[in-house]
């Protein structure tokens, strides 16, 4: 049997065409800028460089704009973007305690050295619509503005550590294995599953975070520590080879503190869950930190009951480019798959009639 | 340059650059974080205009992020960010190299052109004075006016002494 394996290809040309024109809109409103795109919808530009796995707002916005706002769509842009680009090389790891703190709060100590910065949040936010944002107007008066004092802000965690009270994240500088390059592997390490949740989907790992906290997983998180800004990059250029700054990158970092009951090797102590996502989103972040603890209960010797510590449930799962890609894939032609199906099915009843009436 | 009894020097040998190696990196994030409209400005104001050649891009990667488990374990993968590298070589024979993060080929070229010149003990002390200082002022002066906007965010909070 033959089936038609050509033509569409006029159809499709014209609908990229109207697509083109639903996605400028009406001529009559002015076209967005990425320049707009990144000031004043930074958090969708976020979390498409996120689920990108690609820190670059331009590009990210660009994608933004490309895919009419529909952020997994963008994020797939980005990534295929990035593979048309060499590989220079590994940064050095970012020193998130030197980071040039914008906003650091702690739900688990009120004094804590460096104290409570609020920045630029949604928190306390009465979550009433503004009606005066609905036109443009002249710009807010710039925010106000205090000495700093100067003290350190050094990690909550080390804080804990240094009473022996947290569990110390094993050091090391061994290369970490890279998901972009060998694909993800079974049983996953602690660095390549970060690495996954790092570009997961949000809402899969929100979802996931949510699920531990209502009895899936047994979780007690306290949310020790969360901090935003920038840290500096450093970088070992071959040429060179010694580290040089190559710039900057605003970061937001979650550090979960969850009860660890201790084992025959370790005491009872404190356990982290560890977030960290380009940009501010501090919701991403302290998904990520439960999912990552909820995946350490096989090393930690705990109980593996719910689908959060699962970590090929989790894994295989959390990629919206890859999940998509599947999901979308069944609008494609399945004539051929389909007719088979047909064919059985006919003959399915063809037998049901002689032998049942 | 004075012929050297040893091999050709790199860019990486101490010994090729007579500027400590701290105040290179110095000078180098400095030029990382500025905007290639200074740097063009900049050059325009050089006279006479040094004459370089490519050795290498000015040409658009990726550079790997990488982090720590908990902020201070062993590293991680964390998502790759675009950048941008050149390696030149001045007329006068100083090599320079910039990467930086972004995607700017006109501002990378220019960056390591400069590198290249600071290099210069002749060229140095005025190019750090008519460029590098004023960018490193004006990127204090941007870190510093964020820091004080988050410190007019720190809680301060009462308590209230219980009397008996």
């Amino acid at each position: 049997m033959y089936v038609a394996v050509k033509g569409g290809e006029r159809a499709i040309a014209h609908a990229h065409a109207w697509l083109a024109e639903i996605r400028r809109g009406d001529p009559a409103a002015p076209e967005v800028t990425l320049a707009q795109l990144m000031e004043q919808l930074g958090l969708a530009v976020d979390r498409v460089m996120a689920e990108g796995a690609c820190a670059d707002r331009e590009l990210a916005a660009l994608a933004l704009k490309q895919a009419r706002g529909d952020t997994t769509e963008a994020a797939f842009l980005l990534r295929a973007y990035r593979n048309t680009l060499p590989r220079f090389g590994a940064a050095e790891p970012v020193d998130t305690a030197a980071m040039r703190i914008e906003r650091r709060i702690s739900a688990t100590f009120k004094d804590l050295p460096g104290g409570q910065v609020l920045g630029p949040t949604f928190d306390y936010t009465h979550r009433l619509l503004d009606f005066s944002l609905a036109d443009p107007g002249p710009p807010p008066p710039p925010a106000p503005e205090a000495e700093p004092e100067g003290d350190a802000t050094p990690r909550v965690t080390d804080v804990l550590a240094e009473e022996g009270l947290m569990a110390r994240e094993p050091p090391g500088n061994e290369e970490p294995p890279d998901l972009t390059r060998e694909g993800l592997r079974l049983p996953a390490g602690r660095a390549l599953r970060l690495q996954a949740l790092a570009r997961g989907d949000e809402g899969f790992l929100v979802a996931l975070g949510y699920s531990t906290q209502r009895g899936y997983g047994n979780a007690h998180p306290f949310v020790g520590e969360i901090r935003v800004g920038e840290v500096a990059v450093e970088y070992i250029p071959p040429e060179l080879g010694f580290a040089i700054d190559i710039g900057d990158l605003l970061l937001t970092e979650c550090q979960m503190v969850n009860q660890f009951a201790g084992s025959a090797s370790a005491p009872p102590q404190f356990t982290r869950g560890y977030g960290l996502v380009p940009g501010r989103n501090e919701r991403k972040a302290m998904a990520m930190a439960l999912v990552d603890r909820a995946l350490r209960a096989e090393e930690l010797g705990e109980e593996k009951t719910a689908p959060a510590q699962d970590a090929e449930f989790v894994l295989y799962h959390c990629d919206n480019v890859e999940s998509t890609g599947f999901v979308e894939h069944l609008k494609l032609p399945h004539y051929v798959d389909f007719q088979s199906e047909l064919e059985k099915l006919r003959s399915l009843r063809a037998r049901w009639g002689q032998e049942g009436q | 340059m004075t012929a050297a009894p040893t091999a050709a020097p790199t860019i990486a040998d101490p010994a090729a650059t007579p500027a400590p190696l701290a105040e290179r990196r110095r000078w180098m994030a400095v030029l990382a974080r500025a905007g290639a409209a200074e740097l063009r400005a900049a050059l325009a104001e050089l006279d006479p205009t040094p004459g370089w050649l490519r050795l290498k891009g000015p040409e658009v990667g990726l550079i790997m992020l990488r982090g720590r488990m908990g902020g201070d374990g062993a590293p991680f993968n964390l998502m790759e960010a675009t950048a941008t590298r050149c390696t030149l070589r001045l007329d006068s024979g100083a090599m320079g190299h910039a990467t930086i993060l972004g995607r700017d080929p006109e501002k990378a070229e220019l960056a390591a052109l400069f590198d290249a010149l600071l290099q210069d003990p002749a060229r140095r002390p005025r190019l750090l004075e008519s460029l590098i200082e004023p960018l490193a002022r004006a990127q204090a002066a941007a870190r510093q006016a964020r820091a004080r906007k988050a410190a007019s965010t720190r809680v301060q909070f009462f308590t209230l002494a219980a009397m008996r």
